[in-house]
């Protein structure tokens, strides 16, 4: 049988481990941000489909004979495709400027093109999906709060909520540390790694107050370590079957929900690691005790019971 | 007995999997590519049609898959894409006049599943391909027209009720009346409250003046019309272009949703979207000298016009014969010389006031104004500026040579093309209020397949990495885990179909995750069942406390889920309520087949009789 691991007992090199991540998160977010699609700032973006592969420089040539100076042109995924990017304009309608790029792009190729995406948001709209989203965040971590505060206790609801922050925190930090795009599906991960992490947070919570109820020997720390060697399989197989399916994904679902797949990925790791050492740790730092967990009638016969010889 | 289901219960749960099966089945048949022929309000499609259609491609050596008749309209399948953009062509050529032509991919299902009511899920546009618009109606706008007609109804029944003013004007807002005196002052007030009920009246103390302000009221009632008005109006002009399937939603206050599936020519679509085109018809004046009006002396009740080819100026009374709401039906043509013209059907009081100033106008000039609004939305120094363009130009002067009312003519028009697009917008009619395009959206179709593709792709290898892992860890558990995952995988194929969900990308993402996170009661309930075994229960007792157990934990996680699922619904927008509806099922049906559908199966293999070890 294998031995018990203390968790608990390594707890303050998980605080260094996380206070540095979040150290590093906070950093970057401050220094260089988000690198934001187009979904939030606005903005056009058209992908291009040709049968051979292109040559950048002529389309370049062809958008700045046409007036377009900022657009950035790359390849995505393969040489055959060519993403052009455009900041809102000044000065130009908006509506008619993904009309102006695909008419200045074919000047001086020798295929014409396949469209194979346009997206154009208005500024406007960006602005309300980044207000959106911050909301759709908030009221989330509200609602678990309320929800775990009434299935467990207040102090449960804190470290549940604080180790989602944790999460979402550092998923960020991932996205701006290597500047990887984020968009829309990426704060769509973002929000299902809050669920995701709460799912295994959750788990273990529930085991901890299963075992307050019944173990009667036994410090805080004991019984909570306990808990976590107990369900460690569980967390850690879950997590695997999940990786499994984001890995497929990840590889194979193509260009547009990489990034979505790569946040699940960084979340589903960073969650199943907070679960056993942010959120457990934290709910005995605020001094959980068996009482907070005491069912009233329960509570009362527990009483009874420690004051017998 | 431990461990043994009551009849009723694997008699529900075979019955949830014997209907997830059908309604999933849809799912795998595909679609044919088709056309889609409809007709307009009038005409209606007779057989006789029917088989005009079938010779029609019987000649052109076209295969057909199928033809059905529905609802007012013809459905003729093909093999390919190839067979159906040449009849698409064909047929746009032939009957393209009468008839709407619209390109469509038609459900394959077999008869007997659509007789069920089994229908596959509907596509996103990003799967099918297809342009997705959101439209701001200009609100601005909308209420300056308001005021515009609330002036000119205030001048006219004043001069209706007789009583004199001095100017009506625009100030700050509201429509300022200057009248003579008091006595006047009060008959204005008496005649403003008779008859202009919504609007506030304010009184100014000492002199004879009026302010008529638009109620908050009558603002709100303004602008909900106007937005109701241009569905009404899209959804019209959506018809025209010929789009299967189209999608015109409100979405908030001032702004609409527009999809138009298997579209890619966008280019046209924003023109035919986005304008505001539209004919007035009136008199020429010609009792005053134009040159005097080019030196800046333009008589009361004329305004100069300019005529689109020439750019010669041209007197214009104010007073419009008819105008656009008044046509209720226009096609394109060709007139006597060849050229383009529109066909002008107009409707009672149209004719009406047309039919009197053609009789009393005979051998006098008559010009017809062509008026295009435009909206834009530019970008000036980090600010929104809206920019609002009117083009007014004379199209054409002819005499009138006789009397007519309900049905002529109209020419001077570029092209025949413009014409087409002209005789379109004013069939469909005109916006209330001009409209600007947000956000576009377009995926083509080679995109939209290759998306299907890779999301399938994706379910298919994570599926069966989690189906070899579980089988490999658990054992005869394992492959019990694995039956009830695929169950759960057609449930929630079956209700997404059932519900008509709209299947998305980010949503087959969604299923994906479900996939890897369905197998999570499953693994807490044989992690519960293996502590009980080390604890020394009987194999019986394990699996029933391993399911007792386990259900509490399985249900608080799965709320918690559940409750951010539904947060994404409620402030997301289409991509991400795909991922939240996908999300939130998973989580409903993984519940239902890891617990009660793993179980039976549990029962049957292990439940009621004696045995000393389980395979887990």
């Amino acid at each position: 049988m294998l031995k018990e691991i203390d968790f608990l007992g390594k707890r303050k090199f998980a605080a260094i481990f996380s206070s540095l991540l979040l150290l590093v998160t906070i950093g970057s977010l401050a220094v260089q941000g988000l690198k934001l699609g187009i979904d939030f700032t606005g903005g056009t973006l058209v992908e291009i489909g040709y049968k051979k592969a292109v040559n950048l420089k002529v389309m370049r040539a062809g958008l700045e004979a046409a007036g377009i100076n900022d657009a950035t042109v790359q390849h995505f995924g393969s040489s055959q495709e060519v993403l052009i990017r455009l900041k809102p304009q000044e000065g130009v309608s908006n509506a008619e400027i993904s009309t102006n790029v695909l008419n200045a792009v074919n000047v001086g190729m020798a295929e014409k093109g396949d469209v194979r995406r346009v997206e154009f948001v208005g500024p406007q709209v960006g602005d309300e999906l980044t207000e959106d989203g911050g909301l759709a965040l908030l009221y989330s971590m509200f609602g678990i709060l309320i929800y775990v505060a009434w299935r467990f206790e207040y102090k449960f609801a804190l470290g549940s909520v604080a180790a989602l922050a944790h999460d979402v925190l550092i998923t960020l930090g991932c996205f701006s540390v290597f500047q990887m795009e984020f968009d829309l599906t990426v704060l769509a991960a973002i929000l299902a790694v809050i669920g995701y992490s709460l799912n295994d947070t959750i788990v273990v919570y529930d085991r901890i107050r299963e075992n307050f109820r019944l173990l009667r020997k036994g410090s805080s720390e004991v019984i909570m370590n306990a808990s976590l060697n107990q369900t460690l399989s569980r967390t850690l197989m879950t997590s695997l079957t999940t990786l499994l399916v984001l890995v497929a994904l990840a590889i194979l679902g193509g260009e547009i929900i990489h990034n979505f797949a790569i946040a699940l990925l960084i979340g589903v790791v960073v969650g199943t690691y907070s679960s056993i050492y942010v959120a457990s740790p934290l709910v005995l730092a605020l001094g959980v005790s068996k009482e907070d967990l005491m069912v009233p009638e329960v509570e009362v016969e527990g009483k009874e019971f420690d004051m017998m010889p | 007995m431990q461990n043994h289901f009551p009849f009723w219960k694997n008699f529900l749960i075979i019955t949830v999997l014997l209907v997830g099966i059908v309604y999933a089945l849809p799912n795998i048949f595909g679609d044919d590519p088709s056309v889609q022929i409809s007709a307009s309000n009038e005409t209606k499609i007779s057989s006789a049609q029917l088989n005009n259609i079938e010779s029609l491609l019987k000649q052109a050596a076209i295969a057909v898959k199928a033809v059905e008749m529905q609802k007012n309209k013809v459905l003729v399948r093909f093999n390919n894409t190839d067979e159906q953009m040449r009849a698409a062509d064909l047929l746009r050529n032939s009957i393209g006049n009468k008839f709407t032509v619209a390109l469509n991919l038609a459900p394959a299902t077999p008869d007997w599943l659509r007789s069920l009511g089994a229908e596959p899920m509907y596509l996103g546009l990003d799967l099918r391909g297809g342009v997705h618009f959101l439209l701001e109606v200009d609100m601005d706008a909308a209420l300056k027209q308001a005021e515009q007609r609330y002036n000119d109804d205030i001048r006219s029944a004043l001069r209706t009720a007789k009583i004199r003013y001095k100017s009506v004007s625009f100030d700050s807002g509201a429509v300022k009346v200057v009248l003579r005196n008091d006595k006047d002052k009060q008959a204005a007030i008496a005649l403003a409250d008779t008859e202009f009920r919504k609007l506030n009246v304010k009184v100014a103390d000492e002199q004879p003046i009026l302010y008529l302000s638009i109620s908050e009221k009558e603002i709100k009632e303004i602008k909900k019309f106007a937005l109701a008005q241009n569905i009404t109006t899209l959804r019209n002009r959506v018809n025209e272009l010929g789009v299967s399937e189209p999608v015109i939603q409100q979405q908030g206050d001032n702004r609409i949703v527009v999809q138009l599936p298997g579209v890619q020519d966008t280019t046209r679509a924003k023109e035919i979207l986005g304008t505001t085109a539209t004919l007035e018809y009136r008199k020429v004046d010609t009792e005053h000298d134009i040159q005097r009006a080019l030196a800046g002396h333009i008589p009361m009740g004329s305004s100069l016009y300019y005529e689109r080819d020439t750019k010669t100026p041209v007197l214009l009374k104010r007073r419009v014969i008819i105008t656009g709401d008044q046509i209720v039906d226009a096609s394109s043509g060709l007139d006597q010389n060849g050229s383009a013209s529109v066909n002008i059907v107009l409707n009672g009081i149209g004719a009406k006031k047309m039919g009197k100033f053609t009789r009393d106008n005979i051998g006098q000039p008559m010009a017809v104004v062509f008026i295009e609004q435009k909206s834009t939305t530019h970008i000036v120094n980090g600010k929104k500026v809206r920019r609002k363009e009117q083009i007014k130009e004379v199209i054409s002067i002819a005499t009138v040579r006789d009397a007519f009312s309900k049905r002529f003519q109209t020419t001077g028009l570029d092209s025949s093309q413009e014409a087409r697009k002209l005789a379109l917008l004013l069939r469909a009619g005109a916006l209330a209020a001009p409209v600007d395009i947000v956000e576009e959206r377009t995926v083509g179709p080679s995109l939209g397949q290759d998306n299907i593709d890779k999301g399938v792709l994706s379910v298919v290898v994570g599926f069966v990495l989690v189906l070899i892992f579980m089988a490999v860890y658990y054992k005869v558990f394992g492959l019990i885990a694995d039956l009830a995952l695929t169950f759960n995988l057609i449930v929630i194929i079956a209700v997404l179909s059932m519900l008509q969900a709209t299947l998305t990308l980010p949503g087959i993402a969604g299923i994906v995750l479900t996939v890897g996170m369905a197998v999570d009661a499953n693994v807490l309930i044989f992690e519960r069942i293996k502590e009980e075994l080390k604890n020394k229960q009987s194999p019986q007792t394990s699996i029933f406390l391993g399911y007792e157990k386990a259900f509490a934990t399985i249900f608080d996680a799965n709320i918690t889920t559940l409750l951010v699922a539904l947060v994404l619904f409620g402030f997301g927008t289409g991509p991400i309520k795909g991922f939240a509806i996908t999300l939130a099922i998973g989580i409903l049906t993984s519940m239902f087949t890891a617990i009660l559908g793993s179980r039976m199966l549990v029962n049957w293999i292990y439940g009621g009789r004696r045995i000393s070890k389980l395979s887990i």
